[in-house]
C-alpha cells in the first residue's frame, strides 16, 4: 500500500460519510468517545450536527464554547449582581454544567487558549467540572460530547494534542470538494434496537486486532486502543449484532486508529524499512498463531484491519508520515489578544484596586466587601443586607513578570565553517539552560541555502530545543536578510504578547543571498542591511555574535544598524560565547 | 460515589506502583513526581491507591480531618460531636486555575455576608490532609501555587494569615503531581522539592497493552464485579503497606548505607542535601514493604533512581538521560 492508492476524489465522499458514521456512533456512547474533530469542511459539518441532533435524545443541550470565553462562564461562579442584591452568595451555572449530557460545539478550536483546553480535558475525563477560585468551590456534573470544529490550514494550526487526545474521532472534511452539497438522505434514523450492555465482551481476536493495528501504526496511548474498542462496540449496536464482528472492528479501526498514525507499518516481510529504527512491536509479541503458518491460515484480524485502515489513510497523514513530521506538534497560532488578556487577569496576585470589574478585570469580592463595611450603619444597612456602592467596588491585580524570549538567529551556511557552527550549537545549548532554569523562553531561527526556518518557536521545552537543535543541518549560502527578517518577525509576535524578546544573532556577517533568493552578493548585503536598520528601528534589545575567523567591518556595521551589542569571537568556544552573550543581556 | 480502578490491576506501570506504594508507607518523602506521555495511566494510579487505602478515624464533624484525640490542635473545636467517625482516605484532584484562597482557605463569604461574622472557611489544604493531593499538569499550575503546596507539604501545617484571619491547622498529605515533559518543563528549584519521581510510559510489549485494554474494557463493562474480582489482590496490597507502616520506625539503616547514599549522591552530581535524605528515607520505606528489618544495598539501588533522578544537574550537550547516569553510577559503587 502507497500514499499514492488513495486517489482524492475517492477519499471525499468518504471522509462524509464517516463523518456521519462518527456522528452516529457518538450519539450510541457519547460518554465513552468524547466526540470528534472535524477539520475543514465549511458547510458539510451542519449535517453532521444535524445527524447527532437526530440520534442524541431530543431534550440533550447543545452549547457553543466561543474561544474568548472567560472561566466563569465556563465553569460556573459568583453572579455578582445576584449576590449584592439577595446579601447572600448566589451561584451562576457554567456553561459547561448547563450542557450536561449533550453537546458542546467548539467553532474555530485550533485557537482555543490553552487554559480552556485543560478546563475541557479535566471536564471529559471525570465526567464532571470542578472549580476552586475566588472564593468558590464548586462541583457539577457535565458528561459532554465535544465536537471541535478545525478551521486550521497550515499542518500545525491544529486542535491541541492534550484535546484530540481525549476525543475519539479525528475526521478530515477539508479534502472534500465544496461544490457537491453533501445532506442527509431524507430517511429518517430509527433508534438502534441494541443498547450497549447487550454486546458481548470483545474476544481476544478483537482486542488484539485493535492493539496491534494500534502498535504498528506507531500510536503509543492506550486511549486510542480504548476508543476504538468503544467505537467498535458502537458499530456493533447500530448494526443490531450482540458480538463486535469484523467490519465493526475494521470500521473502528479506521475511524479512530488511521487518522492518529505516527508511522506506517513495516511491510510483511521482503524488503525491511531503511529508516524505521525500532521494529514494529508487534513482531515479537503477536500471538503464535499470527506468525507461523502464514500460507494455510486465513489472514489474521489485524492484517485485515490494518489493510483496512492503510487503504482509507487520510493523503495528509501519510504524508505527514513521510516527512517525519508526525511528532511535530500543534502550535497555537491564534494567541494574539487571547493571551494578552491572560496576563492581565493572571499570575502573582498583588492585592487589590478600586475599580470596575469586566472587561478581563476580576472582582476582588472579599476586598470589595472590606470597603463597604465601614459604611454599613451610615448607609442605613441591616443585618444580610449588605449595601455596596460603586465605590467600593475593588477589582484585583496580578503582577505577572514580563517573560524573556531569547531569539537565537543561527547563521547554519557553508561559510560559517562547520566547527563555528557547532560552537554556535554549543552556546544555544548553554543558554537553552540557563533560559530553562530561568522559566525563560527560546526560539531558534537558522538561515542556509536560499531562505531561513523557525526551527523553533518560543517554547520552555528543553526535550523541544535539543531536538531542533540536534536536526540542523549546515551548508549553502548565507541569507542573512531572510535571517534577520524572521528573527524580527519571531520577536515582534513575542512583544504582542507581552514578552520580552532577545534576538542574538550568530553569523560570520557576510551575506551572499538576498531576500529574493538570488546569489547576487551586492544585493545580498543591501538586503541585510535593510533587515538590520528595521531591528534597529523596532528598539528590540539585541546581540550580534561574529563567529567568522578574522572579524571584519561588515560585522560591526551591521551591528551598529541593528542597535546591537557587538561581539567578535573568532576564537570563542562555546562557553566564551554562552558567557559574552550572558554579560550582554544583562541589563 | 464513582469506583475507582483497582490498584492490584492496573498492568505494569511498576515504578509508579512502587513510588506511590513508598509514599502511603512513608508520607514524609515529600511527593511523587508522575512523569509520562498521555493515556498512560497516570492519574487513575493515583486514585486506585487512595481508593484501595482503609477508611480513617476522624473526630466526628470536623471540617479538618482531625484524628480523634488531637482535639486541642483543632482550630474549629465548636463544631466537633462527641462519637467517632470514619472517613475514606481524601483525595483532592486540585482544580484546573484553583486561586489561592480556595487553596489555603479563606475567609467565609457567606457569613460575613448573612451575619457580618468572621470565619474561617477551610481551603482544599484542609480537605486533603491525611490523605492524598493531586495536581495534574503541575506545569499547568501558577508557580506561587506549586511554592505554596510544596511548602506546607514539606511543614505539614497550613498556616494562614489573610483577611484578619490567624488560623493553622494540620496538612498532611501526599502530593502528587503529573506533568508532561513536551509541555514545558519544570522549574529544577521545583522539581528538588519532590521527593520522588517517576517516568512512566506506555508498556511496549503487545500481550501487556491487550491486557489494559481487556481490564479497562471490564471494569467499563462491569465496574462492581470488576472490583470485587481483585479484591483478594487488593487485600494483599493493604496488608503490605499496613505491615510496612507499623515497620518503618523499626527499621534500622546502617551506616554503610549511609555512605553509600553519600557516595552515590556525589557520583552522580546530585545538588543539595535532599537527595541523600530522600534516599535514606525511600530505602528504609522500601524495607519497611519488604519486610526488611534492615536495609540492604539492594533496597538503596531499587529506589536510587526515583530519588535522584529529577535532581542530577541537567548537562544539556549530554544526551545520556538521568537514569542511565544512576544505573552507571550504581553499577559501580555497588557489586552486583
Amino acid at each position: 500500500m502507497t500514499a499514492t492508492a488513495v486517489p482524492e476524489a475517492e477519499t471525499g465522499p468518504d471522509a462524509f460519510a464517516d463523518a456521519l458514521l462518527a456522528a452516529r456512533l457518538c450519539a450510541v456512547d457519547p460518554a465513552g468517545l468524547g466526540g470528534m474533530i472535524l477539520r475543514g469542511g465549511g458547510d458539510m459539518r451542519d449535517p453532521v450536527l444535524d445527524m447527532l441532533r437526530a440520534c442524541m435524545p431530543a431534550d440533550a443541550p447543545e452549547r457553543r464554547l466561543p474561544g474568548h470565553i472567560d472561566e466563569d462562564r465556563l465553569l460556573g461562579g459568583i453572579d455578582l449582581t445576584a449576590t449584592l442584591a439577595r446579601g447572600g452568595v448566589v451561584m451562576r451555572r457554567g456553561l459547561l454544567a448547563e450542557a450536561d449530557g449533550g453537546r458542546v460545539v467548539i467553532p474555530m478550536a485550533e485557537r482555543l487558549p490553552d487554559h480552556i483546553v485543560a478546563h475541557l480535558a479535566a471536564t471529559l475525563d471525570s465526567g464532571t467540572v470542578r472549580a476552586a477560585r475566588d472564593g468558590v468551590m464548586l462541583e457539577a456534573p457535565a458528561r459532554l460530547l465535544l465536537v471541535a470544529f478545525d478551521d486550521g490550514v497550515e499542518a500545525e494550526e491544529r486542535v491541541s494534542d492534550t484535546l484530540a487526545e481525549r476525543l475519539a474521532f479525528h475526521i478530515r472534511l477539508d479534502a472534500l470538494s465544496n461544490d457537491r452539497r453533501h445532506r442527509l438522505d431524507g430517511d429518517p434514523i430509527s433508534p438502534p434496537l441494541l443498547r450497549l450492555q447487550d454486546i458481548e465482551p470483545p474476544g481476544d481476536d478483537v482486542l488484539t486486532a485493535l492493539v496491534a493495528t494500534a502498535g504498528m501504526l506507531g500510536i503509543e496511548s492506550a486511549r486510542a486502543p480504548i476508543f476504538a474498542l468503544r467505537a467498535a462496540r458502537a458499530s456493533a449496536v447500530l448494526a443490531g449484532r450482540r458480538t463486535i464482528g469484523e467490519a465493526d472492528v475494521m470500521a473502528a479501526a479506521r475511524l479512530v486508529l488511521g487518522p492518529r498514525a505516527t508511522r506506517l507499518p513495516a511491510p510483511p516481510q521482503a524488503d525491511a524499512p531503511d529508516e524505521t529504527p525500532d521494529p514494529p512491536p508487534s513482531s515479537g509479541d503477536a500471538p503464535p498463531d499470527s506468525d507461523g503458518d502464514d500460507q494455510s491460515a486465513p489472514m489474521p484480524m489485524e492484517d485485515v484491519v490494518l489493510e483496512a485502515v492503510m487503504a482509507h489513510l487520510p493523503p495528509d497523514v501519510l504524508a505527514r508520515i513521510a516527512d517525519g513530521r508526525s511528532r511535530q506538534r500543534a502550535v497555537n497560532r491564534a494567541r494574539g489578544a487571547g493571551e494578552r488578556r491572560k496576563s492581565a487577569a493572571r499570575g502573582r496576585p498583588v492585592g487589590a484596586r478600586a475599580g470596575v470589574p469586566g472587561n478581563g478585570l476580576r472582582l476582588s469580592l472579599i476586598d470589595t466587601l472590606r470597603a463597604a463595611a465601614p459604611w454599613q450603619k451610615l448607609r442605613g444597612g441591616q443585618i444580610g443586607r449588605v449595601q455596596v456602592r460603586r465605590d467600593d467596588l475593588r477589582i484585583r491585580r496580578f503582577e505577572t513578570r514580563a517573560e524573556a524570549v531569547t531569539i537565537f538567529a543561527v547563521d547554519a551556511s557553508g561559510s560559517s565553517a562547520v566547527a563555528r557552527l557547532a560552537e554556535a550549537k554549543g552556546a544555544v545549548e548553554r543558554l537553552l539552560a540557563d533560559a530553562y532554569v530561568k522559566r525563560a523562553q527560546v526560539a531558534l531561527v537558522a538561515f542556509r541555502g536560499t531562505g531561513a526556518d523557525v526551527l523553533l518557536p518560543p517554547t520552555r521545552s528543553l526535550t523541544r530545543a535539543r531536538r531542533s537543535l540536534g536536526d540542523l543541518p549546515g551548508g549553502g549560502g548565507t541569507p542573512l536578510a531572510a535571517g534577520l527578517h524572521a528573527a524580527h518577525d519571531v520577536a515582534q509576535a513575542a512583544r504582542a504578547r507581552g514578552r520580552s524578546p532577545f534576538i542574538v544573532v550568530l553569523t560570520d556577517g557576510r551575506a551572499n543571498v538576498a531576500r529574493d533568493g538570488a546569489m547576487v552578493q551586492a544585493v545580498a548585503q543591501a538586503d541585510a542591511e535593510t533587515a538590520a536598520r528595521i531591528i534597529g528601528a523596532s528598539a528590540i534589545p539585541s546581540a550580534f555574535v561574529d563567529i567568522s575567523p578574522r572579524p571584519r567591518r561588515e560585522g560591526a556595521e551591521l551591528a551598529a544598524m541593528m542597535g546591537a551589542r557587538y561581539l567578535p569571537l573568532p576564537r570563542g568556544d562555546a562557553a566564551a560565547m554562552h558567557a559574552a552573550v550572558v554579560a550582554v543581556q544583562k541589563p | 460515589m464513582k469506583m475507582s480502578f483497582p490498584f492490584s490491576a492496573i498492568v505494569g506501570q511498576d515504578e509508579m506502583k512502587l513510588a506511590l506504594l513508598i509514599a502511603a508507607v512513608d508520607a514524609r518523602i515529600g511527593g511523587v513526581m508522575v512523569f509520562g506521555d498521555r493515556g498512560t495511566g497516570k492519574s487513575t494510579a493515583v486514585r486506585a491507591l487512595a481508593g484501595l487505602l482503609p477508611p480513617i478515624p476522624v473526630v466526628a464533624g470536623c471540617r479538618y480531618n482531625c484524628p480523634p484525640g488531637s482535639e486541642n490542635a483543632c482550630p474549629a473545636p465548636e463544631a466537633h460531636r462527641p462519637g467517632k467517625a470514619v472517613m475514606p482516605v481524601p483525595f483532592v484532584d486540585l482544580p484546573l486555575g484553583a486561586t489561592e484562597d480556595r487553596v489555603v482557605g479563606a475567609l467565609d463569604l457567606e457569613r460575613a455576608l448573612g451575619h457580618g461574622e468572621k470565619a474561617f472557611e477551610p481551603g482544599l489544604l484542609a480537605r486533603a490532609h491525611r490523605g492524598f493531593l493531586y495536581i495534574d499538569e503541575v506545569n499547568l499550575l501558577e508557580d506561587h501555587i506549586v511554592d505554596l503546596l510544596l511548602d506546607v507539604a514539606a511543614s505539614g501545617e497550613n498556616v494562614v494569615e489573610r483577611e484578619g484571619l490567624s488560623v493553622r491547622h494540620g496538612a498532611r498529605f501526599v502530593l502528587v503531581g503529573s506533568g508532561n515533559p513536551e509541555e514545558g518543563e519544570l522549574r529544577p528549584q521545583l522539581l528538588d522539592r519532590f521527593g520522588l519521581s517517576v517516568e512512566v510510559r506506555t508498556p511496549q510489549d503487545l500481550a501487556q497493552r491487550i491486557e489494559i485494554l481487556k481490564r479497562c474494557d471490564a471494569f467499563e463493562r462491569g465496574p462492581e464485579s470488576f472490583v470485587e474480582s481483585w479484591r483478594k489482590a487488593e487485600r494483599k496490597t493493604l496488608k503490605k503497606i499496613g505491615r510496612g507502616k507499623d515497620m518503618l520506625p523499626a527499621v534500622t539503616v546502617p551506616d554503610e548505607i549511609l555512605s553509600l547514599a553519600s557516595r552515590l549522591c556525589i557520583a552522580v552530581g546530585a545538588d543539595g542535601l535532599r537527595g541523600e535524605l530522600t534516599l535514606m528515607r525511600a530505602s528504609r520505606a522500601l524495607a519497611a514493604l519488604d519486610g526488611d528489618a534492615t536495609v540492604a544495598p539492594s533496597h538503596l539501588r531499587h529506589v536510587a533512581p526515583l530519588a535522584l533522578r529529577h535532581r542530577l544537574r541537567r548537562n544539556v550537550l549530554d544526551e545520556t538521560g538521568s537514569t542511565a547516569r544512576i544505573d552507571r553510577a550504581m553499577a559501580e559503587l555497588i557489586p552486583a
